[in-house]
């Protein structure tokens, strides 16, 4: 794969460059820009609104290592990154699993189709319909005991394990998908094989299916992990108190401190965490991979 | 080491049946071809016997235990898979050292077997590299290696060289061959190369549309079909139809054929009779006939395909084109649109109930 990616750069790149360029500026005007701005806006004491004085420092970065908040908050997104992320892959992989090699035709669309639906339904929506699921009297609430004999109090609003279920529900579908599409890929007379040599269907799955989906795997959770890190909707809206997270730190600098500079100093930080987190991880990843 | 006994099995796809009452007795030890057109259940056959396919009928035994209730990885079977199955995450040697290593064995047994295997296949230096760096037959290797090196009580083969061209082929059926009597395993050889199944193996079983239409020594097979389909499906045959006269038939036009091998059918019946095309005579329309070819037949050459050892002439004959295979010997040829007359011994004839 590399290799061939290296003689299509050297033989491809004059002719392609005219199909590269409108990507190019679409980086730089998409990503770039705003980026750099905001590398900009980190470096202010204050913001350059209303004549306000302000001047560069690097104090918004210093307040992340004086203040022992941020680095506690930031702890604990990273272990909800890590948390959501194991989930998706218990609950995400043998969904991606069944629908690749046990269903076929038409059950296997319909399936997709409700593991893609999250995908489609509104943010916002989505976090709110867990809430009325969630809370005591809510749907979970009343079903259970309309069905259990005995009295229970199911009340898991504005709980950590709440803020676990949104998340798990809105990024589960990432898992599936590149779970599918590297599952799909394993010919099933690799199955065969690994059973006619005389490995059970749990030896198969370890030495030959799981070896061979980590791509897969890899890419779900770098696809989950990130954006969960830095979550602030379902931290806010189902964790209620016990909701804050460095994503909803930078929320708040943003939408209701107007600290920008500092919002903008934290994401940074959040951001090279993350680099540094990849980065280390990477060598291990390549070799399961 | 062990036989493999199928009896009576049969398998159902929706209403289309697979295997229709098919019952085959591989002995220990022996090399088997299972021929046959596509989609007459070979490879339904063999996955049968793998065990990743259950029969809605019939009983398979493998070492005179029935094997009804034994998963795959219990039977103790190898597998060659025509897309050879590699896995591609492994090196070689570790593809090969699966089996083994499933099994728990301790990691000096592995790579001491693993380096015989390997070396059995003669691919001994290359099992640091990863399959996708192989030729397709060095995998065609790897993945035979791989099969035996569980010694398995049974191979199974389904159109392993199937991918090969046709050099590479011959090359790996006798290395196949020499393998397999070296470990002397029983071996069970799915294809449908005719000249494949006829070359390396010890019996032929033909199947059409899940049935088992012939089953015997190659030999035998090809000296007497029992049926149409078996005498052209392996090898070339010419086919006369007509009335069972008791010695022979009658064809329609009253020239009678005699045949002293094959079925016996009673005088009065639909009978028809099979003549390979290199036991016919063929000389020009003057020459006498000869009293040891009783059977003779007029006709008149219509193309004449020349093979360099041998020549294949077709022969117009009341409707019919007749094919006769002559060696190249340096005798006179003969040419398109000349007279004939073909002639062929009673003993060369097959008679075979309609
Ligand atoms: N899983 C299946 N579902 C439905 N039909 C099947 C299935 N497997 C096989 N068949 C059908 O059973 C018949 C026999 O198939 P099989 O694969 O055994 O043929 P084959 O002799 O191996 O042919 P080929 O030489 O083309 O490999 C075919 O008509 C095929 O369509
Ligand atoms: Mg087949």
């Amino acid at each position: 794969m590399a290799d061939q990616l290296a003689i299509g750069s050297r033989r491809g790149l004059k002719p392609a460059l005219p199909l590269l360029l409108p990507a190019y500026l679409w980086l730089t005007v998409a990503i770039f820009l705003p980026l750099s701005a905001m590398v900009f806006f980190s470096l202010m004491t204050d913001l350059p609104v209303a004549g306000k004085e302000w001047s560069f420092t690097l104090g918004n970065y210093a307040a992340f290592f004086s203040q022992s908040l941020y680095s506690t908050l930031l702890l604990s997104s990273l272990r909800l990154g890590l948390e959501v992320t194991l989930w998706c892959v218990v609950i995400g992989y043998p969904a991606a699993y069944v629908l690749a090699k046990v269903l076929k035709g038409r059950s296997r669309e319909a399936i997709f189709l409700l593991v893609i639906l999250p995908f489609w339904s509104n943010g916002l929506v989505r976090i709110f319909s867990w809430a009325m699921v969630l809370r005591e009297g809510g749907i979970l609430d009343t079903a259970l005991n309309a069905v259990l004999p005995f009295k229970i109090n199911i009340d898991l609003m504005y709980s950590y394990p709440a803020v676990i279920i949104g998340l798990v529900h809105s990024y589960v579908p990432y898992m599936v998908l590149t779970c599918y599409l590297t599952l799909q890929a394993i010919d099933d007379s690799l199955i065969e094989a690994g059973r006619s040599l005389g490995a059970s269907r749990r030896q198969v799955l370890w030495r030959v299916i799981i070896p061979l989906s980590m791509p897969g795997l890899i890419a779900g959770a770098a696809l989950i992990f990130v954006p969960v890190v830095g979550s602030f909707m379902e931290p806010r809206i189902l964790g209620g108190r016990t909701g804050t997270f460095y994503g909803t730190v930078i929320e708040d600098q943003f939408v209701s401190v107007f600290n920008w500079p500092l919002g903008a100093a934290l994401s940074f930080i959040l951001l090279a965490v993350v680099l540094i987190i990849l980065a280390l991880a990477a060598p291990v990843l390549r070799r399961a991979a | 080491m062990a036989g493999v006994q199928v009896a009576n099995v049969s398998r159902s796809f929706g209403a289309h049946k697979a295997l229709d009452n098919v019952s085959i007795d591989f002995a220990d030890g022996g090399f088997y071809a299972l021929l046959g057109p596509s989609g007459s259940g070979k490879t339904t056959l063999l996955r049968q016997i793998a065990g990743f396919d259950f029969p809605d009928a019939g009983r398979i035994a493998i070492g005179g235990e029935s094997v009804e209730r034994v998963p795959v990885e219990k039977r103790r079977i190898g597998m060659v898979f025509q897309n050879y199955a590699l896995f591609p995450n492994m090196s070689v040697a570790d593809n090969v050292a699966f089996g083994l290593s499933v099994r728990g064995e301790p990691k000096v047994t592995i790579a001491a077997e693993v380096q015989r295997a390997l070396d059995l296949v003669q691919l001994g230096k290359l099992g640091g590299r990863k399959p996708h760096q192989l030729s397709g037959g060095q995998r065609q290797r790897v993945a035979l290696a791989r099969a035996i090196v569980t010694k398995p009580r049974v191979l199974l083969l389904d159109e392993p060289l199937g991918a090969l061209d046709k050099a590479l082929r011959v090359d790996m059926q006798i290395e196949l061959k020499r393998i397999q009597r070296e470990i002397g395993i029983t071996t069970i050889f799915v294809t449908h190369d005719q000249e494949e199944a006829l070359t390396m193996s010890d019996r032929i079983g033909i199947l059409r549309d899940g049935r088992l239409v012939q089953e015997g020594p190659p030999e035998e097979i090809y000296d007497r079909p029992q049926s149409e389909f078996a005498a052209t499906f392996l090898g070339d045959a010419n086919i006369f139809r007509g009335d069972a006269t008791g010695s022979g038939i009658k064809l329609p036009d009253g020239t009678t054929i005699a045949a002293s091998t094959g079925a016996a059918v009673p005088a009065g019946a639909k009978a028809s009779c099979a003549v390979r095309p290199e036991r016919i005579r063929i000389s020009p329309g003057a020459a006498k006939p000869d009293p040891a070819n009783a059977n003779t037949l007029t006709g008149q050459v219509s193309k004449r395909i020349f093979a360099g050892n041998n020549s294949t002439y077709f022969v117009d004959r009341d409707g019919q084109t007749l094919k006769v295979i002559v060696q190249n010997t340096g005798a006179e040829r003969l040419a398109e649109g000349q007279p004939v007359v073909l002639s062929w011994s009673p003993d060369s004839t097959v008679l075979i109930a309609a």
